[in-house]
């Protein structure tokens, strides 16, 4: 098996608000990232594809596809973007990193052949980030 | 149901510490082999840096696996204050016995960090230097050597 990863990066904006819990709890629990106004960071995604390569191309994946992929589903959706209020797929959530790299998986599973996305992994900032996989899929190379 | 996707969060940092590679079961002439520079009676240090990942259910109040307050102030309780600014061999217990190697500390800290009762801990990696970094998912049984 080979892992193919590209890495793309966007800036976007955001808050961290539950409606279901009071401005004092929403001030304690989420702190700064509670400011009514939101506020932004660079992220970087890196996606990883697992595959064989195919003997005739020598390739795990197109990478031109993987990047069209990239653009059309990540980047024009969320590249300067307030992701509470222009992103329907996080509609209800609260755009966290995990929640943002669960989003992203759940947007790249469809556009890659199956079973060959691998790991998504979104850093929010250098020393935060967040890793999805499909359940059981993790493979030894982590 | 349960969930079809694996998460884990990741949150990285740092320690300046220093060491002195030497074994009391190698002679000063083997030690000085093996270890070259490391080697040196005085030590030498490093600015580590550390980075944890956890795994565990998304809280749907939070969004989030972990309240990174929690998390952060569990990691500079058990690892950021007990390593930075020390020397390793002299100040942390595990060392006075095994080598302060960074595979060996790489160890400790996912002993250190095991018991976090928030979310489960997958793997510590740790950078010694930029060009160097170890990784351990705790599949290594007992302690260290």
């Amino acid at each position: 098996m080979v892992y193919l990863t590209r890495k793309v990066e966007f800036s976007a904006s955001h808050l961290y608000h539950n409606p279901a819990l009071s401005a004092e709890e929403n001030r304690r629990v989420f702190g700064k990232c509670n400011n009514p106004h939101g506020h932004g960071h660079n992220y970087t995604l890196e996606v990883t594809i697992a595959g064989e390569p195919d003997p005739v191309t020598g390739m795990v994946l197109d990478l031109k596809d993987l990047k069209e992929i990239l653009e059309r589903e990540i980047m024009q959706r969320m590249d300067h973007r307030f992701l509470n209020y222009e992103v329907a797929e996080l509609k209800g959530q609260i755009p966290t990193c995990e929640n943002v790299a669960r989003v992203i998986w759940n947007l790249l599973e469809p556009e890659i052949p199956q079973g060959r996305l691998h790991r998504v992994r979104l850093y929010e900032s250098a020393d935060l980030f967040a890793d999805c996989y499909r359940n059981g899929a993790k493979g030894a190379e982590g | 149901m349960s969930d079809p996707l694996h998460v884990e969060l990741g949150r990285r940092y740092r320690f300046a510490a220093s060491h002195r590679l030497h074994s009391a079961q190698l002679s000063e002439m083997e030690n000085a082999r093996i270890y070259g520079k490391c080697n040196n009676p005085y030590g030498h240090g490093h600015n580590y840096t550390v980075e944890v990942r956890f795994s565990g259910a998304i809280d749907p109040d939070t969004g989030m696996i972990t309240s990174l307050a929690d998390l952060d102030s569990f990691v500079n309780e058990r690892v950021i204050e007990a390593f930075d600014h020390r020397s390793l061999q002299d100040e942390v217990p595990a060392f006075r016995e095994a080598v302060p190697t960074t595979e060996n500390l790489c160890i400790e800290i996912f002993q250190r960090l095991k018991s976090f009762p928030k979310a489960t801990l997958e793997a510590v990696r740790l950078e010694e230097t930029s060009n160097n970094s170890f990784e351990y998912a705790g599949n290594h049984e007992g302690m260290l050597p």
